[in-house]
């Protein structure tokens, strides 16, 4: 098949560094991966192109990277999968929201501390088992942590995070997943900590829950699944002041009560009825959706049949 | 072409505007909307339910499927979300025949059960599979010649693909810009097209909120949109909405107009502009209209 590969090029070392698109045309098999067409470019096209790659099997997550738009594994994609009928091209980028070092290759160090963040380690509790012992976990508890286990680091969630485009405080998916991973061991004392500091600017509340990260990552880790997890689990916990916590609380009594949204109290409970500067600002916001007729009604109706609602409320969490 | 509708909150609340247009355009594409199936139907947790109780939001998912079911209509949502939403839970049910049977057990005092047979569509979808684009095509009296459209899916109706059935529906991927085009107008392709609008950390985060606003209307008008079109109320919510506060946070002016999708399809199959509420946007559509020969 024959296979434009248009490749986004950076060298910072040369006399002008300057972003462009390189295009290499060559021929390829049908079952030739992005991977190697690349690498065929590098060994006899061009050997000034710098990509990150190893054991070409989806293991070891080096070759990460923007394939059309979409972070994914050059080794684990099929050119024929993913090549233009129109005009032969795949456009191949470096992974996003991380600085470019060269062609392909990113910078991981944030990625790296943003995992570090989170104390990737068990904090067992309790005394030591013996020297004939070891912890003792679970089957269930960690068939439930396989899936983050699975998760090989190669960044494709972190590049294609929509918060951490606008935002590079935020801990990012693949660190979550990594908490996610260490709160639920069950072997785990530090659970209650980790919980605290997960509540905080820049953590489990910062998502926006746009599926991004599950749907590139091509380990099946689901990171915005255990960022769900991680707030249930942190306001269970206590951790039940942040907006977001008051969000899903106000929210959820609003579907009990009502069936449905009160829009119009929805933002006011959640930053709280006597937070005077919070409420102050909301007023321009409602003064503009008065005066185009997008002020949600005043008075909230319940939906008819609500009992049935309600009563699903009560037995589910009662189990 | 019937359906049970479930119009969703946002349009019967703060974006009237949305439920409104869906009204006119309906009557004219031949789309029979029956409230009656839906009428106790519940909120679909919008995501956020999930968060608290991911059990409970697939129950009360459960229950609004088997009404749906019970009436033999296909299911017709106005939202991304709550259509994203549905989807997800729909999934997991009929993935696991054991979780669907605890929670048909729940539902059965109501006298309901889900046999995971519902057929969920949001009037984005019904209008490439069930309408057709060459019919739609047919009722256009006002082509939207020179009208340049941004497109802005909202989240849930792109992700996770898998829930949304791509694989078995593959023309649903673009399906908004094949709409546009097939209303005459062009086509503003931008990356942003697929992105999150920011509004569920409105209330969470309101700068980055503002930032991701700023970001998708300012890269729609350098690309030259006239507006953007969106089949999602939420993001209509923060991209018009609260597009005053993303200027002045970007510190320059933007004045990006978003249209809800039936109020585009609505001005190229000739309804007045104030039929369709055009007139009860906070970003003002009046620029846009002039320049599409029409006045609110």
């Amino acid at each position: 098949m024959d296979v434009t590969l248009s490749v986004k090029r950076f060298n910072p070392d040369s006399d002008r560094p300057e972003v462009f698109y390189q295009d290499y045309q060559f021929e390829m098999s049908d079952s030739a991966t992005v991977l190697d067409g690349l690498i065929k470019i590098r060994e006899e096209i061009d050997g000034t192109l710098a990509l990150r790659c190893s054991c070409r099997s989806a293991i070891c997550g080096s070759c990460a990277m923007r394939v059309n738009g979409q972070a994914m594994l050059a080794c684990n994609t099929k050119i024929k999968d993913v090549i233009s009928k129109e005009d032969g091209k795949v456009v191949v980028e470096p992974a996003g929201n991380m600085e470019v070092i060269k062609d392909l290759v990113v910078d991981f160090q944030p990625f790296w501390d943003k995992v570090r963040a989170v104390d990737p380690w068990l904090k067992p509790e309790g005394p030591e088992p013996g020297p004939d012992h070891e912890y003792v976990a679970d089957n269930d508890d960690m068939l439930d942590l396989a899936g983050p286990m699975a998760c090989i680091m190669c960044g494709a969630c972190v590049s294609d995070c929509t918060v951490l485009e606008v935002d590079d405080s935020f801990l990012g998916p693949a660190a979550l997943a990594k908490a996610y991973r260490f709160v639920g061991d069950p072997r785990d004392g530090a659970s209650q900590s980790r919980l605290g500091d997960l509540n905080e600017p820049g953590g489990i509340w910062d998502c926006t829950r746009c599926m991004m990260c599950v749907e590139v990552c091509p380990k099946g880790v689901d990171p915005m699944g255990r960022i769900m997890a991680l707030r249930d689990q942190a306001m269970e916990a206590g951790y039940d002041k942040t907006y977001g916590a008051r969000h899903a609380t106000v929210f959820t009594e609003m579907v009990e009560h009502s069936g449905r949204v009160d829009e119009l109290r929805l933002p006011l409970k959640t930053k709280g009825m006597f937070n005077i500067p919070e409420m102050i600002k909301l007023v321009p916001v409602g003064i503009r959706a008065q005066l185009r007729g997008k002020m949600p009604p005043i008075i909230h109706k319940k939906n008819p049949g609500q009992e049935n609602v309600r009563r699903l409320f009560k037995k589910v969490e009662k189990d | 072409m019937k359906y049970a509708f479930y119009p969703g909150c946002v349009a019967r609340g703060a974006a009237p505007e949305l439920f409104q247009s869906t009204m006119e355009i309906c009557k004219i594409l031949g789309i029979e909307l029956d409230y009656e199936p839906m009428r106790t139907a519940s909120c679909t947790g919008s995501g956020i339910l999930q968060e608290k109780n991911l059990r409970l939001a697939d129950t009360l998912n459960a229950r609004n499927l088997a009404l749906a079911e019970k009436s033999g209509l296909p299911l017709m949502t106005i939202c991304s979300t709550c259509q994203g939403v549905m989807s997800q839970a729909n999934e997991r049910l009929k993935a696991d025949p054991e979780y669907l049977a605890s929670i048909n057990a729940d539902l059965a005092e109501e006298g309901l059960e889900y046999r995971g047979t519902a057929e969920l569509k949001h009037l984005l979808w019904a209008l490439v599979e069930d309408v057709g684009l060459e019919k739609l095509k047919s009722l256009v009296v006002s082509p939207l010649t020179g009208f340049k459209a941004a497109p802005f899916y909202g989240c849930y109706l792109v992700r996770p693909t898998s829930a949304l059935e791509f694989e078995a529906h593959p023309e649903r991927e673009d399906s908004l810009e094949k709409v546009i085009e097939a209303l005459g107008a062009t086509v503003v392709d931008f990356p942003g097209k697929t992105a999150c609008c920011g509004f569920p950390i409105l209330t969470i985060n309101e700068k980055n909120s503002m930032k991701m606003v700023a970001n998708h209307t300012i890269d729609a008008k350098d690309r030259g949109a006239d507006a953007m079109v969106t089949p999602c109320p939420l993001c209509h919510l923060n991209l018009d909405g609260f597009q005053p506060q993303a200027a002045k946070a970007a510190a320059r002016p933007i004045d990006m107009p978003i249209l809800h999708l039936p109020q585009m399809l609505g001005l190229a199959l000739g309804i007045a502009p104030k039929a369709l509420r055009l007139n009860n946007h906070i970003m003002s559509t009046k620029k846009m209209l002039s320049e599409v020969a029409l006045s609110p």
